[in-house]
């Protein structure tokens, strides 16, 4: 039975519940057996809410049983990054200095989860304070791909990807801020989707950089992170850089297909730098497109190559004021002092890890006295040139194509000691970030050598999510069922 | 050179808690008195993940003051960060308004010596206030944090550096504080801290042109104060130079126990805040047809309303200007000189209680005027019993202070106490007589020459009559049974 | 190339102690980074306006209209508080 359940998809489990063959307990058994089977290895989960999960699936379990079910997600087991504040659920973003913090409220997302009656599992694993791509900055243990335990699941929504691709939970929420769902999902062959900026509610979300972050699913299949993005997205009077207009319907064209599509394919992101590998997937991915009735069209992004360096002025110097507030007074770690300078110093000292330690030094020096206009000020001109760049392709096409990140899944270590060079694997995806448009990638086949999966990213145009989902999923749906990782066998 | 060789160069940073009912960028009540962190809420402790919700009234509250006093209002404006660390900052950063503040421009107009003043401000801009640390809360000497004013709205209000002394600077603070109370927008308290100065003093040899370097006084909770802080600024920026030395750019704060200012320890590292402009907020747009409506809403303000009491009324400057300039003692005016239901001398008189005996008491009590028992009908009331005669120049003021105190009305006093004027000439002609056989040889030495005993005539009258004779009939009825000297 | 004396400064700032370790460390990151973030000098920006929000043009998000909303209270304020007197949250002493 547990093995069958797990083989659902979320929306085909959604269906079995809603027909009553299977009831939540059942579903959430399922799931956390799975975890307790195979979390050791993987490490997705920083946090296991076992019984509050098991309450929540009898409630879901009673609804149903009373014809009152909320909707497609009620009873669903899902989990959230730990950037995520549930409240009175420790919250920790993956840093020592909010270890063991609970907070007093849920973050708007979770609440929206919530009061669609979905079962929370859980917190997942993550880079400390969402820095990092490959989930090593966790502060507490690292996390797994769950296709080769000896790689990262990218990051920093490293147990978000995890999770999903190693069959823990249905779907899970991950943030983006330079490409924190799109790289571990491509990594771990699962379905991740970074919304427009202002799409889903910040409220409630750990900060990293605030121009930047963005909420969104991850999921085994298009259908399921579209379902998953219809339950979070949308205004948010708390978050007053959350949009007012309304959100689509991201379900209704889904299966409409690619035929007509314009599918812009940036000659910039396919040059040096792009493992050969990775590139015969995606330009496979592209000939499917073209099978399928979309027409290619070459644009460019000129900008694109200074997203990376205006990326690592901007990020780090939000960042920088963003971690502030752990300072020890009102919550989280404080260090042993006698007085206020040696508190303030001792407890970030010992409360960060090595990287926000990085990024807060770099972004406090890009906006000290004397630096502001060269570094931040410049980043953000930058970043409108970058915008204008998509803005000038989208006269062209619908979407625009390319590959997710320049290589598959890396080994654990591997760039430990090279930032920058951690810091390039998010090349391709930090220009949607810059630029606020709304981003996946959805599997394209597993690596010819390497067997690890490949991701597509697309890209589109502002608050037209749906348009990237529906391009997303006939892709999919032309691939046909993708293969299990070795973890969820 | 001495003290007076030197220019004195000043420059205000007022700060204006806005009389919001919640905070301005989350729901927290701003009422004062709370224990320690009842008002606070994730946002205002800077939880993880809050995020920061513009409270509309700040911005229209800005706006207006903004039009008051002649800036050119932004149609767009942009929240900043400024970041440093201290334990009544939550966020490690305070929100509030750097490259692109709401207004631009302006100036404060007063008068100083009799002559009209106009000094230029630079800018107003929105921000929060900090919490409050309270200093040896533990016995160990270890300070409180009480967040329940942090994040209370504040408007900045950046003057030119152009006032040239003490005097000026008092003024120009008054007249500051004038026009936003009558705005509604503060309630001008500098004893609790709502209405802030922190003031920029520079000296330079007369007529230099340059400006010297600058101190950044803080903590005059109250004009004496101001005054006292700049005056030893000023006396120790000239020493410094006089013995050859430099003046430090440094932040200073006002001891008032000592009367001295000394630089403050704790912000000795160079300011370096770090601004940028604050990614969760928006850029602050204003609608032309919300700064329309704002002006149009306008209430009439101090000096407009000092130069009607003038124009109109024929009130002397000095009582025009010091009635306008606390609006509700203003409101208080207008409402008594409507029920009088008389014109300019009415308002003469009425003026002239209220800067004087009611001033007097108002000041003894410590009460504003929303508190005060007496009503503007009552000391209209009152006028009206004094022009009618019913009641003189001495019963009044008891009158007054009857009322001050109970709130009854002037009339059931005069009644009640007994203190109407007697009028009655053939009862006063009785007393004028007994007065008279009793002194004959001041009568003898009256009716010699000696007309300056009239006075003491009339004096001895007074007496017997307990004050409550009128003094025109009394004085008539003197002269008359004299005879001429 | 950031000096250590630099790298201190910022720490200064960022209120973070170091040990000399992660101040050489970081001095040599800091400087690499640095270095290739300097790509951005390439670019001719005069007359770009900087893009410091990322909300739709034309957006006009609503402003709160300014009522009391229940809070936390005190207790709840203090709940996570690493040291408290009253409800006041405590840390060593303040020198102003």
């Amino acid at each position: 039975m547990s093995a069958e359940l797990l083989a659902l998809d979320l929306r085909a489990l959604s269906g079995a519940l809603a027909a009553g063959r299977v009831s939540s307990r059942e579903a959430t058994e399922a799931a956390l057996s799975r975890i307790e089977a195979t979390d050791g290895r993987v490490g997705a989960f920083l946090r296991v809410t076992a019984e509050r999960a098991r309450a929540d699936a009898a409630a879901a379990d009673e609804r149903a049983a009373r014809g009152a079910r909320r909707g497609p997600l009620d009873g669903i087991p899902l989990a959230v990054k730990d950037l995520f504040l549930t409240e009175g659920v420790e919250t920790t973003a993956g840093s020592r200095i909010l270890e063991g913090y609970r907070p007093p409220y849920d973050a708007t997302a979770v609440a929206r989860l919530r009061a669609a009656g979905a079962v929370l599992l859980g917190k997942l694993n993550l880079d400390e304070f969402a820095m990092g791509s490959s989930n090593e900055n966790s502060a507490f243990k690292p996390c797994r791909n769950p296709w080769d335990l000896a790689r990262t699941p990218g990051g920093s929504s490293g147990g978000s990807a995890a999770a999903v691709a190693a069959r823990q939970a249905w779907g899970t929420l991950g943030t983006d801020t330079g490409g924190s769902i799109r790289e571990p999902a491509s990594f771990c062959g699962v379905v991740g989707v970074k919304p427009t900026y202002g799409r889903v509610s910040r409220y409630g979300v750990v900060a990293f950089a605030s121009s930047l972050d963005q909420v969104g699913p991850l999921a085994r299949t298009v259908g399921d992170a579209a379902l998953l993005l219809q339950a979070v997205a949308g205004h948010d009077e708390r978050d007053m850089t959350s949009s007012t207009l309304p959100a689509g319907d991201y379900l209704a064209r889904l299966e409409e297909g690619a035929a007509g599509l314009r599918i812009g394919v940036p000659r910039e992101w396919f040059g040096g730098g792009l493992e050969p590998g990775v590139e015969a997937r995606v330009r496979e991915a592209l000939a499917r497109y073209e099978k399928l009735g979309a027409r290619l069209v070459e644009v460019s992004l000129p900008h694109s190559r200074y997203a990376v360096a205006a990326y690592y002025l901007i990020a780090p110097a939000e960042a920088s004021s963003n971690l502030a507030r752990y300072d020890g007074v009102r919550y989280g770690l404080r260090a042993a002092a006698r007085g206020l300078g040696e508190m303030y110093a001792g407890t970030r000292a010992s409360g960060f890890g090595p990287e926000p330690k990085r990024r807060i030094m770099l972004g406090t020096y890009a906006l000290s006295a004397g630096y502001y206009d060269a570094y931040y000020l410049r980043a953000q001109k930058v970043r409108t040139l970058i915008r204008r760049d998509f803005d000038r392709a989208f006269e062209a096409c619908d979407v625009v194509a390319g590959p997710v990140a320049p290589t598959v899944a890396f080994r654990l270590g591997e760039k430990l000691s090279d930032p920058l060079q951690m810091y390039l694997a998010d090349v391709y995806t930090i220009s949607a970030n810059l630029a606020a448009l709304p981003g996946l990638s959805v599997p394209c086949g597993l690596h010819p050598a390497e067997r690890m999966p490949v991701g597509l990213q697309l890209v589109g145009r502002p608050f037209d999510e749906a348009t990237l989902l529906r391009a997303a999923r006939a892709l999919e749906r032309e691939q046909g069922p993708p293969p299990a990782p070795p973890e969820a066998r | 050179m001495p003290l007076a060789d030197f220019d004195v160069v000043l420059g205000l940073e007022v700060h204006a808690q806005l009389l919001t009912r919640s905070k301005i960028f989350c729901g927290c009540s701003t009422a004062f008195g709370a224990e320690p962190n009842a008002h606070t809420c994730p946002v205002c402790l800077a939880l993880p993940g809050a995020l920061p919700w513009l409270n509309r009234e700040v911005v229209e509250m800005a706006v207006r003051a903004g039009l008051a006093l002649g800036c050119a209002i932004q149609p767009t404006s942009v929240f900043a960060r400024k970041n440093y660390f201290y334990p009544d900052l939550p966020k490690g950063y305070q929100i509030s308004q750097y490259e692109r503040p709401i207004c631009l421009g302006g100036a404060v107009e007063f008068d100083l010596g009799g002559e009209e003043r106009r000094v230029r401000l630079t800018r107003i801009h929105m921000e929060e206030d900090a919490g409050k640390n309270l200093h040896d809360l533990a016995a160990d000497g270890s300070s409180g944090v009480d967040l329940n004013r942090a994040g209370v709205p504040l408007l900045e209000i950046v003057s030119e550096p152009e006032l040239r002394s003490v005097d000026e600077a008092v003024e120009y603070l008054k007249a500051l504080r004038a026009v936003l109370v009558a705005l509604g927008v503060n309630d001008g308290n500098l004893e609790e801290g709502s209405f802030r100065c922190d003031a920029n003093v520079s000296v330079k040899p007369r007529g230099a042109a340059r400006l010297g370097q600058r101190c950044e006084i803080k903590n005059m909770n109250s004009f004496r104060f101001l005054r006292q802080a700049v005056e030893f600024e000023v006396r120790r920026q000239v020493e410094v130079i006089e013995a050859g030395g430099k003046v430090e750019q440094e932040t200073r704060l006002f001891d008032p126990a000592r009367g001295e200012t000394r630089a403050m320890r704790s912000k000795e590292e160079a300011h370096d805040y770090r601004y940028f402009p604050e990614p969760d907020l928006p850029p602050v747009r204003v609608d032309p047809a919300l700064v329309a409506a704002a002006r149009a809403a306008l209430p009439e303000l101090p000096r407009a309303r000092a130069r009607r009491y003038q124009e109109r009324l024929g009130l002397p400057a000095a009582d025009a200007g010091l009635i306008a300039g606390e609006p509700e003692v203003a409101r208080f005016f207008d409402a008594a000189l409507e029920a009088s239901g008389k014109g300019a001398e009415a308002a003469r008189r009425i003026a002239n209680w209220l800067n004087g005996d009611v001033a007097r008491l108002a000041n003894e009590s410590g009460l504003a005027p929303r508190d005060w028992r007496l009503s503007p009908g009552a000391l209209a009331e009152l006028v009206g019993l004094i022009e009618a005669g019913t009641v003189g120049g001495p019963g009044a003021k008891q009158v007054l202070e009857e009322c001050f105190r109970s709130g009854a009305s002037p009339a059931a006093v005069v009644r009640e106490k007994g203190l109407a004027q007697v009028s009655d000439a053939a009862a006063i002609d009785a007393v004028v007589e007994r007065v008279l056989a009793a002194s004959p040889a001041e009568v003898e030495r009256y009716r010699a020459g000696n007309a300056k005993l009239l006075g003491f005539f009339v004096g001895q009258v007074m007496k017997e009559m307990k004050g409550k004779g009128n003094p025109a009939v009394v004085n008539a009825a003197v002269k008359k049974k004299l005879g001429g000297p | 190339m950031l000096s250590i004396e630099e790298v201190r400064r910022i720490a200064a700032l960022a209120r973070l102690e170091l040990s000399p370790e992660e101040e050489r460390l970081y001095a040599g990151q800091l400087s690499a980074i640095l270095d290739y973030v300097r790509q951005l000098e390439e670019l001719d920006v005069s007359g770009v306006e900087p893009m410091t929000h990322a909300l739709a043009a034309g957006e006009a998000p609503a402003l709160r209209a300014d009522e009391v909303r229940e809070g936390l209270g005190a207790e709840r304020a203090l709940a996570a508080a690493p040291a408290r007197q009253g409800t006041a949250f405590l840390v060593p002493r303040i020198i102003e």
